[in-house]
């Protein structure tokens, strides 16, 4: 199969404005499904609302498209009723960690086996520019007029202390990088979480005056560097990218079949 | 079971041995008083049967996780009360324009707000019409004992599979926390309806949102053959987002007529002392027992008066309220609420002057004399 195969062709051309960041964690993401040899019909993807949740309109998966904020809970729905399914669950940073913050740290805490991946833009791509959790301080938005003043959550440490047990970072700038990390993802037995650094030119980019795609992507290149690299330890404020937590741990669909077989006595 | 069984149990039992009557999988919820029982019988017996039970973070998540699991082709119920059910508003439109079968109990308690959570009500009549945003329509039923709380039940989940659309049993504090004998008829005595699934063969284009002429949506479960797209935009038939204006129009159209159309087929009601009454009592829920208690008193006596049990609320029965109250003397809407089926009622009848309220609204259940002294004032016998 090749990527082509993984898409809805009939459904394009994309709602992406030119240079987006969300079409390079959809072109990782077909390559990690295609490496990994999945068949089509053993996928469900499940996104909430924002430009990023678009995503789930373009692969030739079972696709559920749904509220803002809860498509994480929607995939548990899906997951613990069929737990041979494999669930890609995309979102918005808005979309994952506002107004989905809850069911976020929940599905983590449980362990449920499905991949998170946050297509982290720092800001609300769909309604216009407005500041969100990861957007940071000193940032410009259409609601930040005078420069945001709300911290903004770690993704990496706020998985890890929620209990996701396989946790990652990468960009879009190093899109190969994200397909190894969204494979070991996928292939993990558990909550796993992929955050991606992924530029919205249009809102972020503009207002922050970091230039067009091209300007931001190379931002991705210089303001990251890999765990355990040396520019990494020279210069601890970069971001870092990789693998911080892959552990294993109960899943939380196996360890209800043995709640399955306390209640029946065994008999099933 | 393969004879009838007896028990002695409360509503929210009840309501608990409907659903799994009708092969309930699934069950998502939240704590919340007074229908927790629900929640607590589940976790025990689903797992018993191979089912899932999963309490979730909140109500929000309990509604969007059971959408997620009917469509794996499960049977897929949540239970709630008041603020629970304010939560579930949203995730409840999703299911309404994505048409996925589920049932939604809301066992009521008084509101606004936290109100009087152990106390009755019946004041989320119109939340559960209106509650979700949006122009839609909605089944909901209802019942004034057991037996009646466990068949609709399975009405319930017959209706969702029928019409594709989330049903709601709005129950209350008094059926759901009273004790009393419920007959689980065997299997087999009353009728199930399965998920229609789709006779498209692998590999042909199946459209999701196609309905027959029959006007039913046949389902394809996630993980089956098709792969297609669920959205809560307005879509096409394959499930694509679409604002086409007459894909907008159809689908509204579609979401409101397959319900509405079909009125008659959905009504569920009872009737008491009708034939020829002159004093037509329109009750439901545990209003009505009160309201059928009365009527029995006043017929020994010679009062000519009547009740007519509503068991199914929305789609609203006007044909029905309209013949049974032609040529009454008076109307009495009993229920606990400010008026929320009365007005309704008096939208509909021939005589809409003739309509009158007997509700209590404090948190006690209504008595049989609270509608009596109502009565005798409607019928010029003092106070
Ligand atoms: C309950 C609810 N609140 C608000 C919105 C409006 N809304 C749509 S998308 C969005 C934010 C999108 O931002 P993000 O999740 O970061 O994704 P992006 O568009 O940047 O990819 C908001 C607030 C909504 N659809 N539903
Ligand atoms: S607004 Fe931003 S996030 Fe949305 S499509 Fe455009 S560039 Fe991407």
């Amino acid at each position: 199969m090749s990527v082509k195969d993984y898409l809805r062709e009939r459904y394009f051309p994309h709602m992406w404005c030119p240079g987006c960041g969300h079409g390079t964690v959809l072109n990782s993401l077909l390559r990690a499904v295609e490496a990994l040899g999945l068949n089509k019909n053993d996928i469900v993807m499940t996104s909430g609302i924002g430009c990023s949740a678009r995503i789930s309109g373009y692969v030739d998966f079972h696709s559920l498209h749904t509220i803002h904020g809860r498509a994480l809970a929607f995939a548990t729905g899906v997951k613990f009723s069929k737990p041979e399914l494999k669930l890609l669950v995309p979102m918005g940073d808005g979309d994952a960690l506002a107004i989905g913050g809850n069911h976020f740290i929940h599905a983590a805490r449980r362990n449920i086996d499905m991949t998170a991946i946050v297509m982290n833009n720092r800001i609300y791509g769909m309604t216009g520019g407005q500041f969100s959790p990861l957007s940071g301080l000193d940032k410009k938005a259409t609601t930040a007029p005078y420069l945001t003043i709300d911290n903004n959550f770690d993704v990496v440490e706020l998985a890890r202390a929620a209990g996701a047990s396989f946790v990652a970072r990468t960009t879009t700038y190093h899109a190969l990088e994200a397909v190894d990390l969204l494979k070991r993802a996928i292939d993990h037995k558990g909550f796993s979480v992929v955050e991606i650094l992924s530029q919205c030119p249009t809102h972020f980019g503009r207002k922050n005056k970091e230039g067009d795609a091209t300007n931001m992507l190379e931002l991705y290149k210089a303001n990251t560097a890999k765990l355990g690299s040396k520019a990494l330890k020279e210069n601890p404020s970069l971001i870092a990218r990789g693998i911080f937590v892959d552990e294993t741990r109960p899943e939380y669909c196996e360890a209800y079949e043995e709640i399955i077989q306390r209640a029946t006595g065994g008999k099933r | 079971m393969t004879k009838s069984t007896i028990k002695f149990v409360q509503g929210n039992e009840a309501c608990v041995e409907g659903a799994l009557y009708a092969g309930i999988d699934f069950f998502a919820g939240y704590p919340i008083t007074p229908s927790t029982e629900v929640a607590e019988l589940l976790a025990a017996r689903l797992p018993q049967k191979g089912g899932k039970f999963i309490q979730m973070e909140d109500e929000i998540a309990s509604m969007c996780a059971i959408i997620g699991a009917s469509l794996t082709g499960h049977k897929v119920m949540t239970a709630t009360s008041g603020p629970g059910f304010s939560l579930k508003q949203e995730a409840l439109g999703y299911a309404c324009m994505a048409e996925i079968p589920c049932v939604v109990v809301n066992v009521q308690r008084g509101g606004p707000s936290t109100g009087n959570p152990t106390h009755v009500s019946q004041g989320d009549v119109n939340q559960a019409r209106w509650g979700t945003h949006g122009d839609h329509s909605i089944i909901t039923l209802t019942a004034s004992n057991h037996q009646d709380v466990f068949a609709m039940t399975v009405d319930a989940f017959n209706l969702a599979e029928t019409y594709r659309t989330p049903v709601i049993l709005l129950f209350d504090e008094a059926v759901g926390h009273m004790r009393e004998k419920l007959v689980v008829p065997e299997k087999g005595a009353i009728p199930l309806v399965d998920r229609l699934r789709t006779a498209v063969d692998k590999g042909v284009d199946y459209h999701p949102y196609l309905p027959r002429e029959d006007g039913r949506l046949p389902m394809s479960d996630f993980g089956g053959d098709h792969r297609y797209n669920v959205t809560g935009l307005f879509h096409d038939m394959w499930g694509f987002p679409s604002n086409n204006p007459s894909v907008v129009n159809g689908l509204l159209h579609h979401l409101v007529d397959k319900i509405e159309n079909n009125v008659q087929a959905i009504t569920r009601y009872k009737e008491y002392f009708l034939e020829d009454a002159e004093y037509v009592l329109v009750s439901y829920g545990s209003s009505a027992r009160s309201a059928i208690h009365l009527a029995k008193n006043r017929r020994a006596r010679g009062d000519r008066v009547g009740v007519l049990e509503l068991q199914s609320l929305w789609p609203f029965p006007e044909a029905l309220i309209r013949d049974r109250c032609r040529g009454a003397k008076a109307v009495v809407v009993v229920e606990m609420n400010m008026g929320q089926v009365m007005r309704h009622v008096k939208a509909v009848v021939d005589e809409p002057e003739r309509v009158f309220l007997a509700n209590r609204i404090d948190g006690q259940l209504i008595t049989p004399t609270d509608i009596k002294k109502l009565l005798r004032v409607i019928q010029g016998m003092g106070v």
